[in-house]
């Protein structure tokens, strides 16, 4: 077996200088989390296409990379303007991964209501972190997460309190810069305990033309009859490799929504990950992931239903351009205490061009005997027959093109909860998605 | 002597090198109805989607001309700009676009084409209600998506409800009453018989005779193996009720 310090023995060095000048260093519970967590990574290395959950995504050019960790480095609000949400409660911004309160917009809180960054928090309230962190994310079988955990200091704290309906959005922003090749590890832990609402957005955008390894673990924690909507937005830069876990917990009678849009990064892999712990629990797990020239867009979903009576459903939609390539592994698993389960993934993917491809891979795993799982995937190319439809009315070839493209990706942004966040995921996918519609035409009819 | 509206000459069209129209002549001067009947696998249908401009075809020989200009050069959406307009007849699902946003999307897009202003929602909503109540259609299917879920009648209302929108000079019904019970083919007559006036030319392909009692045609050719072998008024559609299309194929070879 091959070790990652035989192929990648620069992290040896970079735990060494992370570890003694790491947040929350002298807390004995951390250091033992991020050793153990180091070890583990060393161990197993990173995934090959031996590896059954990496088959079809090839990580060998993040191992190959001899990535720093990054500094926190330095932008203007200016640079950061255009990825500012309108309406929103607050707006925590990273920088390299790292809680950047000078440009944060957090003005006061609702009662019952905390957002800050992690490191902080392991200064101030390192008894609350330690209640969660790491009791969900599991780095023993997934190297990233292991990487993650072990360089672990910095992220976003989100702590709802029990009966605290939140009003208004928590933006996360996490910024990217890079012009040598730097990576960085966000941890962030959002905590919505029982009887709670809220809804929060994970960005991720970068800057600078260097290469960025991002590798972000996000731990969630659904309260009993609690609603979570959480909303992750993938659009770094071209050199990007971006690697993300969602693992999230839901008690007895909890509501989550998972949405993910996918546009940006060279290699993007997001792993969503919730457990129906208690009973009557509800998830809805719905993304869209859009990918042109070499973008390689891996979505690894694993659905665990581990209590009776819960609800799971999965949409993904995918649209590939180019040489794009795109990854749906969908797993669901449900255990022998959970009967009565009703699960159902479908996972649709439209190919632009002859080069692009999909692998789509259902997996049911089940062990109760009560329950309902269903799954469905297809692969199609535009409609022919509707493009004809269209332009019988009058609708020009490329504006035919981008309608049927926002038909199929709305059937996304449709299953979110109306109102602002949703109408700027409308936007940003309406702006995303228009670009392809002049794709595979003859150069006099595609204009802007 | 002004031109007519739509003109065909000896057009011969094929499908993967399967010969199917064999040489149409067919003349449409503005303010006329005309009906196209035939048996299955006639033409009828590849005629329709050949005017209307359907790629999937090829054009061997001959010629269509739409006042004039060349309409085999055109694209699909060009066509529509130059008065074209086809009421399919398996009319196409598109799911995630409303009807009325379809609707306005196109209205709009013609707009733009022949230099007029675009339409706001307000202007368009008050002519868009009355096109409704005029098919007797529920203003609930508008908010739905395009055709997705609707029974076969509506679907057939909902494309003559594009073209009470749209008004095209030369509108193509392809089989609009096939599938049609009497009520639904009552209110779909009703529909195109407002739309007929002397800018305005009707094609109305159809295998039956029933359509023709509630619109009356000016004109009826009977195509049949890629070929108009008869062509009368609205009493030749009468005769082929009683003999049937065999007379007519009959009648071909006989001459």
């Amino acid at each position: 077996m091959t070790t990652a310090i035989e192929t990648a023995p620069h992290y040896l060095e970079r735990f060494a200088e992370f570890e003694n000048g790491a947040a929350g260093r002298e807390l004995a519970w951390l250091r033992e989390s991020r050793r153990a967590a180091f070890a583990r990574f060393c161990a197993a290395g990173f995934p090959t296409a031996h590896d059954e959950d990496w088959r079809f995504t090839d990580v060998s050019a993040i191992r190959k990379t001899n990535f720093r960790l990054a500094e926190r480095g330095s932008v203007s609000r200016e640079q950061i303007r255009p990825w500012l949400m309108q309406d929103v409660g607050c707006t925590l911004v990273f920088l390299n991964g790292r809680f950047a309160r000078d440009l944060s917009v957090i003005g006061e809180m609702q009662a019952g209501a905390t957002a800050g960054g992690l490191a902080e928090a392991l200064e101030n309230d390192a008894g609350f972190v330690e209640q969660h962190m790491g009791h969900y994310a599991d780095p023993s079988h997934d190297s990233f997460c292991a990487l993650n955990t072990a360089f672990a200091e910095d992220g976003a704290l989100v702590h709802i309190s029990r009966g605290t309906i939140m009003e208004e959005t928590i933006h996360l922003l996490f910024v990217s810069t890079a012009e040598t090749p730097v990576m960085n590890h966000p941890r962030n832990l959002i905590v919505v305990e029982a009887e709670s609402e809220c809804t929060v957005v994970e960005e991720y955008v970068s800057l600078g033309g260097g290469s960025i390894f991002c590798n972000a673990v996000t731990e969630l924690v659904a309260g009993e009859n609690s609603a979570v909507s959480h909303y992750r937005i993938e659009r770094e830069q071209a050199r990007t490799y971006n690697i993300s876990t969602l693992r999230i917990q839901q008690e007895r009678s909890s509501n989550v929504a998972s949405h993910s849009l996918l546009m940006g990064g060279a290699l993007v892999r997001n792993n969503v990950h919730p457990v129906l712990a208690g009973e009557g629990g509800e998830c809805l797990i719905n993304g869209l992931f859009v990918g042109s020239e070499d973008q390689h867009l891996d979505n690894y979903m694993v659905v665990e239903h581990a209590s009776p009576h819960c609800g799971s459903r999965q949409f993904y939609n995918g649209i590939l351009d180019g040489h794009a390539r795109g990854v749906f592994h969908g797993r669901i698993i449900v255990h022998k205490a959970a009967q009565k389960t009703d699960a159902k993934q479908t996972n649709r993917n439209l190919l632009l061009s002859d080069d692009a491809r999909i692998d789509t891979k259902p997996q049911l795993e089940i062990h109760a005997d009560d329950v309902k799982c269903t799954h469905g995937a297809t692969i199609g190319q535009m409609d022919e027959e509707a493009l004809f439809y269209l332009r019988s009315r009058g609708i020009d070839e490329v504006s035919a093109r981008g309608l049927l493209l926002r038909a199929f990706a709305g059937e996304c942004t449709a299953r979110m909860k109306e109102g602002t966040v949703r109408a700027r995921m409308e936007e940003l996918v309406r702006r995303y998605v228009k670009q392809f519609a002049g794709t595979g035409l003859p150069r006099e009819t595609s204009h802007e | 002597m002004k031109s007519p509206l739509l003109e065909i000459r000896n057009l011969h069209v094929s499908v993967d090198r399967h010969q199917i129209l064999k040489g149409i002549d067919l003349q449409v001067n503005a303010g006329e109805v005309h009906s196209i009947m035939g048996p299955n696998g006639s033409g009828k249908s590849t005629l329709a989607q050949v005017l209307s401009r359907r790629d999937a075809y090829e054009v061997n020989s001959g010629e269509a001309l739409l006042n004039g200009e060349d309409l085999l050069a055109m694209k699909p959406e060009e066509a529509a700009w130059a008065g074209v307009f086809l009421a399919f007849q398996y009319p196409v699902e598109v799911p995630g676009i409303s009807n009325a946003y379809f609707l306005r999307t196109a209205v709009n897009a013609m707009r733009k084409a022949r230099g007029l202003e675009e339409m706001s929602a307000m202007e368009f909503l008050p002519m868009f209600r009355e096109k409704l109540r005029l098919l007797e259609m529920d203003d609930k299917l508008m908010n739905r998506s395009v055709n997705e879920g609707f029974s076969g009648g509506e679907k057939k209302r909902n494309e003559i409800l594009q073209m009470a929108v749209l008004e095209p000079k030369l509108a193509i019904l392809d089989e609009t009453d096939s599938g049609l019970d009497i009520d639904a083919l009552r209110v779909v007559a009703k529909g195109i018989n407002a739309m007929r006036g002397p800018e305005r030319a009707i094609v109305v392909v159809t295998h039956y005779q029933r359509l023709l009692d509630y619109i009356v045609p000016d004109f009826v050719h009977v195509l049949v193996d890629g070929r108009i072998v008869r062509s009368g008024g609205p009493e030749l559609a009468r005769e082929l009720e009683e003999t049937g299309y065999g007379s007519m194929e009959a009648s071909t070879s006989a001459a």
